[in-house]
Formats: structure tokens, C-alpha cells, sequence
């Protein structure tokens, strides 16, 4: 029986506090991982064979199926959420334990829709969702007729109603926390211990994870959830949109700061952004115009489908839109000139290659991996590059932390190269530029007051750039 | 590096396209004959063609290969096409739809995800569809075609399982389920799952002998209780219909000496059924399927117009058809040897030859004699000489005139 060199996949965010006390008690020795922790990577000081490595909740079940990872703790949305796509990967469910609880529900805005008369209606359905696989799960199950999932990198609960029918959202069933009312339950969530089905076996993981049994918290007498079902039939009309306002989308996050910046620059006065409480849809003191704040990487998509005229996003997000669907109607009006970052090509200082043609000619076993936010454009450079063969991790952030173990190349934004430098990696090769910038769509405005709103903004924004 | 073959994934060797391509050609020739026109339809197709009710279960649609393409960005998300029969009332609709009577046929390959991929999830079949005519007579049609591919195939010992879509939603709506729970119950027995059914049966117990037995059924009309039959006209009066439907079809069965029965639970297959559903199997395995599906052109959008149709599974025909006792006689094979300096002459002479009738090539360094039944070797003299290989016997020739005429001989 093997049993070296055990890794396990550890949380950040919601499930950190939890996880740690967890394996606290089971005496794992993982303790440089709680929650003041800066470390990605932790070796156990009990267990010589165990390390451990702090991710991203969604990263964790693509880091386990993949078998860069024996075990992972992470939600059961984003176990789920691989399975219902990849229903042969490698991943295996061990634990249920029993913490980080909630309920995925498709939502929709008050009193708008039910299951049936969605089935009902004519026209496409949209559903906004982190979750676009379980998404496209519940509406097949649901047996909707046409339906769009838009993929989102967060804020699901500002698209109903407007800019889509339905947000796949997580919340609690006595605390739903938005302004949304859930009409389906879709996925009841909780921590989940997972392995590698390969490890499992060629590792006797089993003996290993047998002692967390005895120190997980007891099981709670869980209340049977109350089915929401609304009694009478709803009608559910299309939102209606009015044809003369300017819908404006604001990115949330760090950007947030030099977009405020740019507008008071411009003279665009905005309530309560950026929102401290987290309120994603701040007024302007300009008429006809509606904001959103959603997050930049989610802009393209929705510009192109018409939920909103303008946004302010940067080249990067609009770039990885653009090489996914070459024939979207989005393009950039105008280079807002902040945020400069460019986009790298990056590999560890330890490899012995100086360009990316030494990665496209050598001789190796495995495919190159590519670990990247920019699941698109890497996917497009490594085409480009003839990378033979290769393989494509999308991650969700701190992707510096990926190389050597496990990643070979990052395609990686970088504002000075800091950060790169201190992970002990190095720049291959530049691929772009980015900067903040306005887009819109190629789509023919037909209100005319609409357009003299919009090019006014634009207007705006362009005058507010010059002096940069 | 090693070049691997995607999982779940097949290749058809040149012996598999010898046996593909005599089924496809006794299928073709049997629907010309019939009267059916070959169309081709697109590999991709929109997912939404598929989703919506009375099209394929959630649990074939959990199976699809979708995925967003290039323009994608709308969210509108295509697939490999899962299944023959709605491309084809897709065409029908988008391009035939004044036609009052299409009668259509295809070879086409089909893609359903299989976890484990051993086995193959790319799939062809052989399909026909009949759109504008109504039952029994179309039915008869189809199953009369099915069978004559088959005797042409020369595939004995076929039976017919015979069930009928509205007779098990008629029973299903008798448990006094919600239409979610009798179009969720009529989907499982179609993906079939009767273990489902026998957990509803529990619920209401006073119906479990009456539907339970219905559903249960299986034999041949003739063999049918009298009770049985006054039930459906007394006690159950609007399965009538329906099982005469199948009655109808089981007498022509009878009649063609076709090896039947009806057995309800068997109609395992598309949502979009209907009508009556038959199972073509050789043995314990399934190499066909088809059934009336009414509803499904109207539902897409299309007029109001009956519809049924079949497919025959070619990989399951490819393993239970002797390509030997099926093949033509082919013209005699040819291997035309030239000297250096009598290159073109050889292809010359291998034209001439393929205008005659013949098989010929010319050698390239790693032909075998064996295989072929004459060689001809070009020299200078005498200038050809033709060897039958069978025979053993050599005789020479000075023009191409000569030697087809000793070829002739």
C-alpha cells in the first residue's frame, strides 16, 4: 500500500473557519491553515506524507478530478455543479460534513413566475447562475421548452427580473437573503469531504479519512423544508424594458475605485457606490439611465445579449469574451486608459525553457497544462503556439499559486510582475495590454432619445480620459 | 506520442465498411422501393429542439453532447444530434411543409453520452419516417419495410414487441396521479424504469389489479382473456381505441407469419410517442425501434400532421449479418505489374481495364499475387503477359485489344 505523499485541497472563504477546526480535531497536524493564514501551501507537522493547499471553493473539485489532489473539502454546489457535466470524472463523494449548510434555489423577482408558467410562455427563458451546469440541469428537468444560461462569475441575485427570467442563488430556508422569491429548490448544500477515485484506491485513503467520523459535529434533527410553492397560477409576462432608458453596468471589486475615480472626473454623480453595505444597483443623477453593478468578467456576455447598453469592464474580460464567440456583437467604445495590467504568458523559474516554442518542442509524457482565468484566450494562445497536447484548468483567481505542482503554464494578468516574481515565476511571453474600457453593442439603437443618452455618456467618459 | 482514440468512440475497419455498407444498401434500395426519399440533416442541430415536452425524457436530454459554438454567445446551445427522427421534422417543417405526404429516409450517426465508454456513444442508424399518413396503414407500412430490410439482410428469428404510448398514458392518468406525475411516470417507463411503477401501485392499492395487470400485459390478442377484453370496453372505455389500434397491427402480424407480442411495459423509447410503439428484437437484443409520434411536428411549430417512423440500429445489424452470403459477385481483380520505363502504359492499361469492367491497379512495391485473380506484367517482349492465378496458366498479348479479349475467354 502506497501512502506517500497524500494532498489535500483546503478551502479559503465561507468554509475556512469550519475546515480548520475540523481538522484541528482529527490531528491532521495541518495547522498553518486557519483563518489568518497567508500561506497557499501547508505541510502537516504530524504526518510527513500529508501537505495541504489553499484554494478557491470552486477549484477544488477540478483540482481532485483531475488527480492533482487525492482530497478536497469543499460545498457540494461546486461538487455538483462538475458532476452534472462530467458525471465519469474521477471524483468521489466520501463525507457529508455536516457544516457550511444552505439550499440552491432558482429564484425569480417577486411574485413573478412559477415552474409552470415558465413552461408556459413563449420566448426564451434566461437563467443567470455561477452554477450554469446545474442551471442547464433544472431547466431540462423542468422541462422548459427554450431556455439561455448565462454563466456568471457572481452576482446572480441583480439579474432578476430584468436582465433574466430566472438566478440560480444559494441562501437558507428560513433567510433567503435577497430580493428574490424562490420558486424551486434545486440542490441542498453542505461541506463535503471528496477524493480522487484513483488515490482512493492505490492509496487506502479510506484508513486515513476513517478517524474524521468521530470528531464531525453531531447531526442536527434537520426540519423538513417547506416545499415554497405558490398556491395560485402566476402569470408571467416578459419583463417589459423601457425603450428610452440607457442600462449602465458598473464593475464591482477592486476596479470599483478608479471607475469612481473616472466619474467624478466626468461629472457622473453616483448614491452609494462603491456600496459598503454591498447594494448592487446605486442611482445616478442622470435621467434615463439605470445602473447594475455586476462583475466586469460577466460584462461582455451581457452586452451582447442586450441586458444592458453599456459597460465599463477591461480589454482582458472583453478579449476572453470575443475569442469564445468570435461573432458577438460587443465592441469597445473607449479606452478608459486605468487599470493598466498585461496579460503574460508565465512559467516557474525552474523550468528550463526560455519561450513559449521551447514549451511547443519539448518531448514531455503528460499534457501541458494550462491553468487560467482566461480559459479562452489561453485556450486561443495555446492553438496558436501549437502546444501538443494540452489541457485547459479554469481557475477562479490567485492562479500564481498553481506553478510548479499543479500547472505548467499561467496565462496571468500582471501590473508590475510583484507578485509573479515573488511566487518564483517568469514572463515567457506578452500577449496583450489591457486597460479599463467602455463597451457596447453593434446592435442598431432605435430610440433616438436612448441613443443621445448613450452618446452622451460616452461623450463623457472619452473627455474624462484625455487628461490621462 | 501515443495517439489514443476518444473514449466511447468506434473506427469501422475496411471488413465493418464492407457489412455497414451492404445494410445501408439493402436499406436504401428497400425505402426507394417503398417509395422514400434519402435526406441527410446536419450533425449539429439547436438543443432546443430537443428540450421541450413530448421530445426526449430528462434523462436522455442528461445525455446529450451540448455545448456553446462560436456563436454562442446568445446562450443558445447546440448538439450532436441525439436522436434521427426530430431533425427530420425539423427538415420536414423548415422545408417540405406544403408536402402531404413525406415519406423520408437517412443514414445517420447519432451521439448519447455512456458513462463508462465501453460502449460506443456514437451511434448509426438507419432510419425511416412516414409523415402525413395515418394509422394503421402507415404502421403496417413501416413494420412491412423493417421487415423486408431485414429478410434482405437475411436476419431470422426477429420478434416484435408491441405497445402503445396512448394506452399507457390512458392507464397512467386512470391512478389518478398530477399531470407532472404522469408525464414524469410515462417518462420513466419509456427510459424503462418499472421499479417506479411498482412503488405507485403500493399508493392505491384498489387500482393495483386492474391497471397493474393492463400494464403488465403481454401475448398475443388471441390469447387474451375475455375478461381482459370487457374490461377495455366497459370498465377502462377509452383504452378502447387504442388497443384495437394494436389489435389492428397484430392481425397483419399474424398474418405475415411475423413472430409478435403485445406487452405494454416494453414501450420503452422517446417521449415523443404517441401511438403505437414496436421493438424489433433478435433474440434478447433490440436492433429497431419505432412508434407513431402525432404530436411532435405540431408541437415544434410545424401544421397538424400524423406522423410515425422506425430505425434499425446498424452496429447491432453489422454483428448479426454474414457479409459473405450477402455480397454480389465482384469483377475479377486485376494487378498490373510495368516495367521502369513503362509507367504509363501501366495506368493506361489499368484505365482500360476499369472502362471494361474490370478491377485493376497498378503495383506499387507491396502487392500481393495471392489476392488477386490475374496479374499483367509489361516488358518489352512479348509486350504483355496475363497470368491467371487460379488456372496458373500464362498467355501473351501485343495490344490492350488483345488482352481484354483474352480476358473474355
Amino acid at each position: 500500500m502506497k501512502t506517500n505523499n497524500i494532498k489535500i485541497a483546503l478551502p479559503k472563504g465561507r468554509l475556512l473557519g469550519e475546515t480548520s477546526a475540523l481538522l484541528q480535531r482529527v490531528g491532521w497536524g495541518l495547522d498553518g491553515y486557519h483563518e489568518q493564514t497567508r500561506l497557499y501551501h501547508i505541510e502537516s507537522k504530524t504526518l510527513p506524507h500529508l501537505s495541504g493547499r489553499v484554494f478557491h471553493e470552486k477549484d477544488i473539485p477540478i483540482q481532485v478530478a483531475i488527480g492533482n489532489y487525492d482530497l478536497g473539502i469543499c460545498g457540494s454546489d461546486w461538487i455538483e455543479e462538475l458532476l452534472a457535466k462530467y458525471p465519469s470524472s474521477a471524483l468521489m463523494k466520501v463525507k457529508n460534513l455536516r457544516y457550511g449548510e444552505g439550499t440552491l434555489y432558482a429564484a425569480s423577482a417577486a411574485g413573478k413566475a412559477t415552474v409552470e408558467s415558465l413552461r408556459a410562455r413563449p420566448g426564451t427563458i434566461r437563467i443567470a447562475s455561477e452554477y450554469p451546469n446545474l442551471a442547464e440541469s433544472f431547466a431540462i428537468n423542468a422541462q422548459l421548452k427554450h431556455f439561455s444560461v448565462f454563466p456568471l462569475w457572481g452576482g446572480a441575485e441583480v439579474y432578476p427580473p430584468e436582465s433574466a427570467d430566472l438566478a440560480l442563488v444559494g441562501g437558507a430556508d428560513d433567510d433567503f437573503p435577497f430580493s428574490l422569491v424562490p420558486i424551486s429548490r434545486v440542490l441542498g448544500v453542505s461541506a463535503f469531504l471528496i477524493a480522487n477515485r484513483d488515490s482512493w484506491k492505490a492509496k487506502g485513503l479510506d484508513k486515513m479519512v476513517a478517524p474524521i467520523e468521530k470528531v464531525l459535529i453531531p447531526e442536527k434533527a434537520v426540519p423538513k423544508a417547506e416545499k415554497r410553492q405558490p398556491t395560485k397560477a402566476v402569470q408571467h409576462p416578459a419583463p417589459e424594458v423601457d425603450k428610452d432608458v440607457v442600462r449602465l453596468a458598473l464593475p464591482d471589486g477592486h476596479q470599483q475605485t478608479h471607475t469612481r475615480k473616472l466619474l467624478d472626473r466626468a461629472g457622473i454623480r453616483l448614491d452609494d457606490y462603491p456600496s459598503e453595505k454591498g447594494t448592487r444597483r446605486p442611482s445616478i443623477d442622470r435621467d434615463g439611465v439605470s445602473v447594475k453593478v455586476i462583475r466586469p468578467q460577466d460584462m461582455p456576455l451581457q452586452v451582447a445579449n442586450d441586458n444592458f447598453d453599456l459597460a465599463i469592464t477591461g480589454r482582458d474580460w472583453l478579449t476572453e469574451h470575443l475569442c469564445q464567440f468570435p461573432s458577438s456583437p460587443v465592441k469597445e467604445l473607449a479606452n478608459l486608459k486605468l487599470g493598466r495590467v498585461k496579460v503574460v504568458a508565465v512559467v516557474s523559474q525552474n523550468m528550463d525553457i526560455a519561450d513559449i516554442r521551447d514549451l511547443s518542442e519539448s518531448e514531455r509524457a503528460l499534457p501541458i497544462r494550462v491553468a487560467s482565468e482566461y480559459i479562452n484566450i489561453a485556450d486561443r494562445y495555446a492553438r496558436d503556439n501549437r502546444l501538443n497536447r494540452y489541457r485547459l484548468i479554469p481557475t477562479w483567481g490567485a492562479t500564481e499559486a498553481f506553478l510548479p505542482e499543479d500547472a505548467d503554464l499561467l496565462i496571468e494578468n500582471t501590473e508590475t510582475g510583484r507578485t509573479l516574481a515573488q511566487h518564483n515565476l517568469k514572463i515567457i511571453d506578452t500577449l496583450f495590454e489591457s486597460t479599463a474600457c467602455l463597451i457596447g453593442s453593434a446592435r442598431r439603437v432605435t430610440s433616438p432619445l436612448k441613443k443621445e443618452r448613450m452618446e452622451s455618456i460616452i461623450q463623457t467618459l472619452r473627455m474624462a480620459t484625455e487628461e490621462i | 506520442m501515443k495517439i489514443q482514440r476518444s473514449k466511447g468512440t468506434r473506427d469501422l475497419s475496411p471488413q465493418d465498411m464492407v457489412s455497414f455498407r451492404l445494410i445501408e444498401s439493402a436499406f436504401r434500395e428497400c425505402c426507394q422501393k417503398w417509395g422514400y426519399q434519402e435526406v441527410k440533416t446536419p450533425t449539429l442541430e439547436y438543443l432546443h429542439l430537443f428540450t421541450a415536452t413530448g421530445t426526449l425524457t430528462p434523462s436522455m436530454l442528461s445525455k446529450v453532447y451540448s455545448f456553446l459554438d462560436w456563436d454562442g454567445w446568445s446562450g443558445e446551445r447546440v448538439v450532436l444530434r441525439p436522436d434521427g427522427t426530430i431533425p427530420i421534422s425539423r427538415l420536414y417543417i423548415d422545408s417540405m411543409a406544403k408536402e402531404k405526404l413525406a415519406k423520408l429516409f437517412y443514414v445517420a450517426n447519432i451521439f448519447m453520452f455512456e458513462t463508462t465508454g465501453k460502449k460506443s456513444r456514437e451511434r448509426w442508424q438507419c432510419g425511416a419516417e412516414l409523415i402525413g399518413a395515418r394509422p394503421p396503414l402507415a404502421d403496417i407500412e413501416l413494420v412491412t419495410l423493417a421487415l423486408e430490410v431485414l429478410r434482405e439482410l437475411k436476419i431470422e428469428g426477429i420478434e416484435l414487441r408491441v405497445s402503445h404510448a396512448g394506452l399507457i398514458k390512458a392507464l397512467l392518468a386512470r391512478l389518478g396521479l398530477s399531470a407532472e406525475e404522469q408525464t414524469r411516470m410515462f417518462d420513466q417507463i419509456l427510459d424503462g424504469d418499472m421499479k417506479a411503477l411498482d412503488k405507485l401501485k403500493l399508493k392505491r392499492p384498489e387500482l393495483e389489479k386492474t391497471i397493474g395487470s393492463l400494464l403488465e400485459l403481454k401475448g398475443k390478442p388471441s390469447g387474451f382473456s375475455q375478461e381482459l377484453k370487457e374490461l377495455f370496453s366497459e370498465e377502462l372505455p377509452e383504452c378502447k381505441p387504442y388497443i384495437d389500434n394494436c389489435t389492428k397491427i397484430a392481425e397483419f402480424l399474424e398474418a405475415m407469419g411475423c413472430d409478435y407480442q403485445i406487452d405494454i411495459a416494453s414501450g420503452r423509447g422517446f417521449e415523443y410517442y404517441t401511438g403505437v410503439i414496436f421493438q424489433i428484437f433478435k433474440g434478447e437484443e433490440k436492433i429497431g425501434g419505432g412508434g407513431r409520434y402525432d404530436a411532435l411536428i405540431p408541437s415544434m411549430g410545424g401544421r397538424d400532421v400524423p406522423a410515425s417512423g422506425f430505425a434499425l440500429y446498424l452496429e447491432r445489424l453489422m454483428a448479426l449479418i454474414k457479409p459473405k452470403a450477402l455480397a454480389e459477385p465482384q469483377p475479377p481483380r486485376i494487378l498490373v505489374r510495368a516495367d521502369g520505363g513503362k509507367i504509363r502504359e501501366g495506368f493506361d492499361i489499368a484505365n482500360r481495364l476499369h472502362k471494361a469492367g474490370y478491377r485493376a491497379e497498378c503495383y506499387l512495391g507491396a502487392q500481393r499475387d495471392a489476392d488477386f485473380d490475374w496479374t499483367v506484367d509489361i516488358k518489352d517482349k512479348p509486350k504483355l503477359t496475363l497470368t491467371d492465378r487460379a488456372k496458373k496458366q500464362k498467355v501473351t498479348a501485343q495490344t490492350v485489344d488483345e488482352l481484354l479479349s483474352l480476358l473474355r475467354k
